[in-house]
């Protein structure tokens, strides 16, 4: 039987890093092959060059047995291989109909002509959606089916999904791959780039899994242990993460909250309702919720970027927050290390007096920031921007922390980065609490919230709810998809 | 009944299509540019390429009549604007200055150009203009049937509105330019090839400037004069706004426009003494005043100068 | 919104700005040969009208180079924080109406107090000038673009409307004012028509250069048009507030020039007061990368390039106008090299990440 999709010895370099190296990927039809690696591993770059959004330095792409050169994704699509995007590629101010037509270049002429083709596409694969929604109104869920819907009406038998359940609550994740399994079930060939052993595992057929840009291992899934793909993953076996333990828990509350209601960022989604918690110092909490369920909102209120609607909030002064987006939110990448640090202290910095400022003080007091967290940079006069990912996170953190804060507040603080970093982020966090302060944090990833925070709380549509202590997994993912209701 | 004295009607009759002339340079600016916004880019350019596009029928007009104008008024725009499209989408420029500057270049070159064709004396009144064409049967309608006989070009600029609306809206062209504007990350991953769509709407935006310039000259004033656009390129920026980037809102607009104007020369055909300058401030006024009132944010297309 | 990246001057951007300049001037011969002028004799007289003689140079060039200097660095205050205020002009004209009627209501006042008065005047009517679009932006999200270009035919509009009405001169003939009274005009410098605005300008330079450089509210307005975002959620900065300030200082400075120029140049006010300071003096600003101690240069400069102009149309007969081609080439070539600059410092990574 011919391979649906072969790639073979892919090369790919951006700059001074190899992103991939003689990488071979084999993909046959009917079946879910899922490709696991770390944050950085490359599995979405070599996704991207299967479908024809990069384009490799050496090797073939070979698609039912033709060799290709795809240097678009129209071309991809025309061939059969379409990718669905982790983050969402498509207009959000468009219907979801218009959506469709644009990706699968419907001809717009006669409004009922392409609202027929959105019901046969519907038909053919049991997923609906309402085509006149706007997208940017819809749910999680539901946008992703419209990226399902686009990739399968330009006909691909090839799906490639990027993360699909990264933002997803669990029992949505489950509905979703079930979903992936029925359409591999229908014929198409389908790969599943994850990095969740346990998903990995439970609906794959196949798993290769990819570490610092080459292929380590490749077999069919049944017989196989978590640990085994966690060892092929980080190219050693796993260690146990055992999170230090917080000092000096407890005293007056760093964070008291009484019937808080924050309006909708963007005017979109619920916002917060009526929430009352307290935080006490030394306290790691983590937030479980889905994106859009009011999380953002109860940060950005507490860290003062935002008036809340109604509701008593008292916080311990220093408070520093962590943005979610550190490239356009927490930092400014075209200044230097030392204007950020600037930007991040505000009025109370050592450096300003009466408003003037000394730089070179500001120098001094950067390079020495850097150099205890360990920031890699060429010094603090380096632009942001020539930072990694994680150095700009844990230079982030270190400003944060640098002001001694007595409450932090983080949104996704280990966003995009690989295991060693996440774990750098967290530890650093806790060392935060141990110092003193009262930490509350979101994660996406509930299984990072378990394995780190002290205790949970969940916001879904805008309620919050204490999570009780000794609450299962399971029922605290069901607790995120129902707003107000108590754990079963 | 006052109202219903031949005079007064036959005034209203004229005031109305005078109304209706003078909003069709800012009506075809306009959807220019709505087609451009759509794309994402905001033009400031737009009132050189009318002042280039007036000039390039001035000089087209007095060596082959003004059909010939009209086509050279529509190629000089584009031209201006094939700059401004080359400096911005492609070297990637700050959209909003390069329109100021383009719109500079288009002031001293129409100027030096002008001198040197036409000397100090300047073209006069001896250029051949568009003639007023009347509608068959409809012209003849009391009243408001003198709506209805205009020169060919105002024709065209409302012929412009239902077409513009078509192609936006009922073509996947349309689709994939609205993308371009509204997520173009996203329209890229869907294929679309971003820069190619908005280079030609500049371009059409350009050729749309220069005919409303053309029209300015050929079937409104009748003649070119130095800097006589006077700011009507961002009028039809502001009209682009209020009419909500969409091709009947613009055209609704530019109306409202071309009334107000018409009303400052019946009150001084009236001879109420009210200084023209009031008048002169109107349009820019009242532009200022829709703008505070059209909830702006919720209908811009989401990437517009963000480049 | 992209604009321009405030970051250290490299050599980098004096190369491209004497680029800019050269290109211009280049453009502008080329242009002129094929129009069958005599390019050389026409750059000449440029030059002449604009440094040929110290009197050109003092009464002329650096006369015109103060509403340039003190409008440019109002655009840089303004561009800084990511405020495009196109209204300049406009803001100058009210400056100008507002100093006019002063200067004609301070009789028996002394020299100093008066002088001080016309151009606090100035100040306050191009402060509410720019105060319309400013508010306009925070209270309906009007873009400062339109508003203040908008307001720019309004003042143009209310110029025309005083000198032919209220302000006219007393005997109701010309379209201009009365002349101020003796005591509220700027003092020459002896030998000169240079007047004292010139040393103001100066201080402003130097006031500005400090702010921007050394206080926390500088680095503010650097952080607030450079990435707003970032500024209001990493900062804690007000960036609607501090675009608005910005905004409203801008045009404090724009009034402030429409003031000394009636003051010192031509103590009444009439039409076309401005031959377009507001818009030039955004090529002022660009070129100089929004530096204020450069501007006091690039000031001077497009002051000898616009006066030269006129000598060039007197001498050469070419028409003045084309001297906006120049200005224009050198705002485009400015940012095209700014575009290139901005596109090495943050390369968009291309999905390294996997």
């Amino acid at each position: 039987m011919t391979a649906a999709l072969e790639l073979r010895s892919i090369s790919k370099r951006f700059g001074p890093i190899q992103a991939l190296e003689g990488a071979d990927f084999v993909l046959q039809p009917g079946e879910v092959h899922a490709l696991l690696g770390e944050n950085g591993a490359g599995k979405s770059t070599l996704m991207n060059i299967a479908a024809g959004i990069l384009r490799p330095d050496r090797g073939e792409v070979v698609v039912k047995g033709v060799s290709l050169r795809l240097d678009s994704p129209r071309n991809a699509a025309r061939h059969g291989v379409g990718m669905v995007h982790q983050h969402f590629s498509s207009v959000p101010a468009f219907t979801a109909l218009e959506n469709v037509a644009l990706a699968a270049r419907w001809p717009m002429t006669s409004p009922r002509v392409v609202r027929g083709k959105l019901e046969e596409l519907t038909r053919r694969t049991g997923l609906a959606i309402d085509p006149d929604a706007r997208t940017e109104s819809l749910s999680v869920i539901l946008r992703q089916r419209i990226e399902i819907l686009k990739a399968l009406a330009t006909d691909a038998s090839i799906l490639l999904f990027d993360e699909p359940t990264g933002t997803l609550a669990p029992p949505d994740a489950l509905d979703l791959l079930r979903v992936i399994r029925d359409l591999a079930a229908r014929g198409s060939a389908v790969v599943l780039i994850t990095h969740r052993l346990d998903e990995a595992l439970a609906h794959a057929d196949r798993v290769t899994v990819l570490r610092r840009g080459k292929v380590v291992f490749t077999s069919p899934a049944p017989g196989l242990s978590e640990d085994q793909l966690a060892s092929h993953m980080l190219g050693h076996p796993p260690e146990s993460t055992s999170s230090p333990v917080s000092a000096a828990v407890g005293g007056p509350p760093a964070i008291q909250v009484d019937r808080l209601s924050v309006p909708p960022l963007g005017g979109r989604g619920p916002g917060l309702r009526d929430a009352s918690f307290h935080i006490v110092p030394g306290e790691v909490v983590g937030l479980a919720a889905v994106e859009g369920s009011g999380q953002n909102e109860l940060l950005r209120a507490l860290a003062g970027l935002i008036r809340p609607g109604s509701g008593v909030v008292h916080v311990q002064a220093p408070v520093a927050f962590v943005p979610e987006d550190r490239t356009t939110e927490g930092l400014i990448q075209e200044f230097s290390l030392a204007d950020n640090m600037i930007l991040g202290f505000g009025t109370s910095a050592p450096w300003i007096r009466h408003g003037v400022l000394a730089p070179d003080l500001c120098e001094r007091l950067t390079a020495e920031l850097i150099e205890e967290h360990q920031v890699h940079s060429s010094g603090p006069l380096a632009r942001a921007a020539t930072l990694s990912g994680g150095n700009q996170q844990r230079f982030i953190l270190a400003r944060a922390l640098a002001q001694k804060p007595r409450v932090l507040l983080a949104e996704q603080p280990a966003r995009g980065l690989d295991i060693q970093a996440s774990r750098d982020v967290y530890q650093r966090l806790r060392l935060a609490a141990g110092a003193g302060a009262a930490v509350l944090l979101h994660a996406n990833d509930l299984d990072e919230l378990l394995g780190w925070c002290d205790r949970l709380m969940v916001v879904a549509g805008g309620y919050l709810q204490v999570v009780p202590p000794g609450t299962g997994r399971d029922a605290i993912g069901r607790m995120m998809l129902a707003p107000g209701s108590s754990p079963s | 009944m006052m109202l219903a004295e031949p005079g007064v009607l036959a005034l209203v009759g004229s005031f109305a299509a005078a109304a209706v002339r003078i909003s069709s340079p800012l009506l075809i600016a306009a959807i220019g540019e709505t087609v451009v916004e759509r794309s994402g880019v905001i033009n400031l350019g737009l009132e050189g390429a009318m002042l280039a596009g007036a000039l390039a029928a001035a000089i087209g007009g007095s060596i082959e009549g003004p059909w010939f104008g009209l086509v050279l008024a529509a190629g000089a725009g584009l031209a201006l604007m094939a700059l401004f499209a080359g400096v911005t989408i492609w070297l990637g420029a700050d959209q909003i200055i390069a329109g100021t500057a383009v719109t500079l270049a288009a002031i001293g070159l129409t100027g030096g150009l002008y001198r040197l064709i036409y000397g100090a004396g300047g073209v006069g009144l001896s250029l051949p203009t568009f003639s007023a064409v009347s509608v068959p049967v409809l012209s003849r309608v009391p009243v408001l049937g003198p709506i209805l006989q205009q020169p060919v070009p105002v024709y065209l600029g409302f012929l412009s509105v239902p077409l513009v609306w078509l192609f936006l809206f009922r073509s996947r062209f349309g689709l994939a330019l609205r993308a371009a504007g509204e997520a173009p990350d996203a329209a890229r991953t869907a294929g679309v090839p971003v820069r190619w769509y908005r280079t030609a709407a500049i371009l059409f935006g350009g050729a749309m400037g220069g005919l409303a310039g053309a029209t300015l000259v050929l079937a409104q004033v009748g003649t070119f004069a130095e800097r006589m656009t006077a700011g009507r390129g961002f009028v039809a920026i502001a009209i682009v706004v209020l009419g909500r980037w969409h091709p009947f809102g613009a055209l609704a607009a530019a109306l409202l426009f071309g009334l107000l104007t018409a009303l400052q020369f019946l009150f001084q055909a009236s001879g109420i003494a009210i200084p023209y300058q009031w008048f002169l401030m109107l349009p820019y006024a009242l532009t200022l005043l829709a703008l505070a009132l059209v909830r702006r944010r919720v209908a811009a297309p989401a990437a517009l100068a963000k480049g | 919104m992209t604009m321009l990246s405030v970051t250290r001057r490299g050599l980098g951007d004096w190369v491209a700005s004497l680029a800019a300049v050269l290109a211009g001037l280049a453009i502008l011969a080329l242009g002129l040969s094929v129009a069958g002028y005599d390019a050389a004799g026409a750059l000449a007289a440029l030059w002449h009208g604009a440094f040929g003689s110290w009197y050109a140079f003092t009464s002329a060039t650096l006369v015109r180079a103060i509403p340039l200097i003190t409008i440019g660095l109002g655009i840089a205050l303004a561009f800084r924080a990511g405020a495009l205020n196109i209204g300049a002009e406009g803001q100058f004209y009210a400056g100008a109406i507002l100093a006019t009627w002063t200067g004609l209501h301070l009789q028996g006042w002394p020299r100093f107090p008066a002088v001080v008065m016309v151009l606090l005047a100035g100040v306050v009517g191009g402060g509410l000038w720019s105060l319309v679009p400013a508010w306009l932006k925070r209270r309906y999200g009007v873009l400062e673009v339109i508003s203040t270009l908008m307001l720019n035919f309004v003042a143009e509009a209310l110029t025309s409307l005083m000198v032919q009405g209220p302000l006219q001169e007393a005997r109701g003939v010309y379209p201009q004012s009365d002349s101020i009274v003796a005591a509220a005009r700027l003092p020459l410098i002896p030998g000169t028509r240079l007047h004292w605005g010139f040393a103001l300008s100066l201080f402003l330079a130097a006031l500005l250069w400090f702010l921007f450089r050394r206080t926390l509210w500088g680095f503010q307005l650097r952080a607030t048009g450079t990435n707003p975002r970032a500024a209001r959620v990493s900062g804690r900065i007000n960036v609607g507030a501090v675009a608005a300030a910005a905004l409203i200082g801008s045009g404090m400075l724009a009034g402030l020039a429409g003031s000394m120029e009636v003051s010192g140049v031509s103590y009444a006010l009439f039409q076309s007061l401005s031959p377009g300071y507001g818009f030039t003096a955004i090529a002022v600003a660009l070129l100089a990368r929004l530096d204020p101690r450069v501007i006091v240069l690039t000031g001077v400069l497009f002051a000898a390039l616009e006066t030269g102009a006129a000598g060039m149309q007197r001498d050469a007969g070419v028409p003045a106008v084309v001297v906006y081609v120049v200005e224009a080439v050198i705002i485009l070539v400015v940012l095209v090299a700014d575009a290139g600059a901005r596109r090495r410092a943050a390369p968009v990574p291309e999905g390294a990440a996997a």
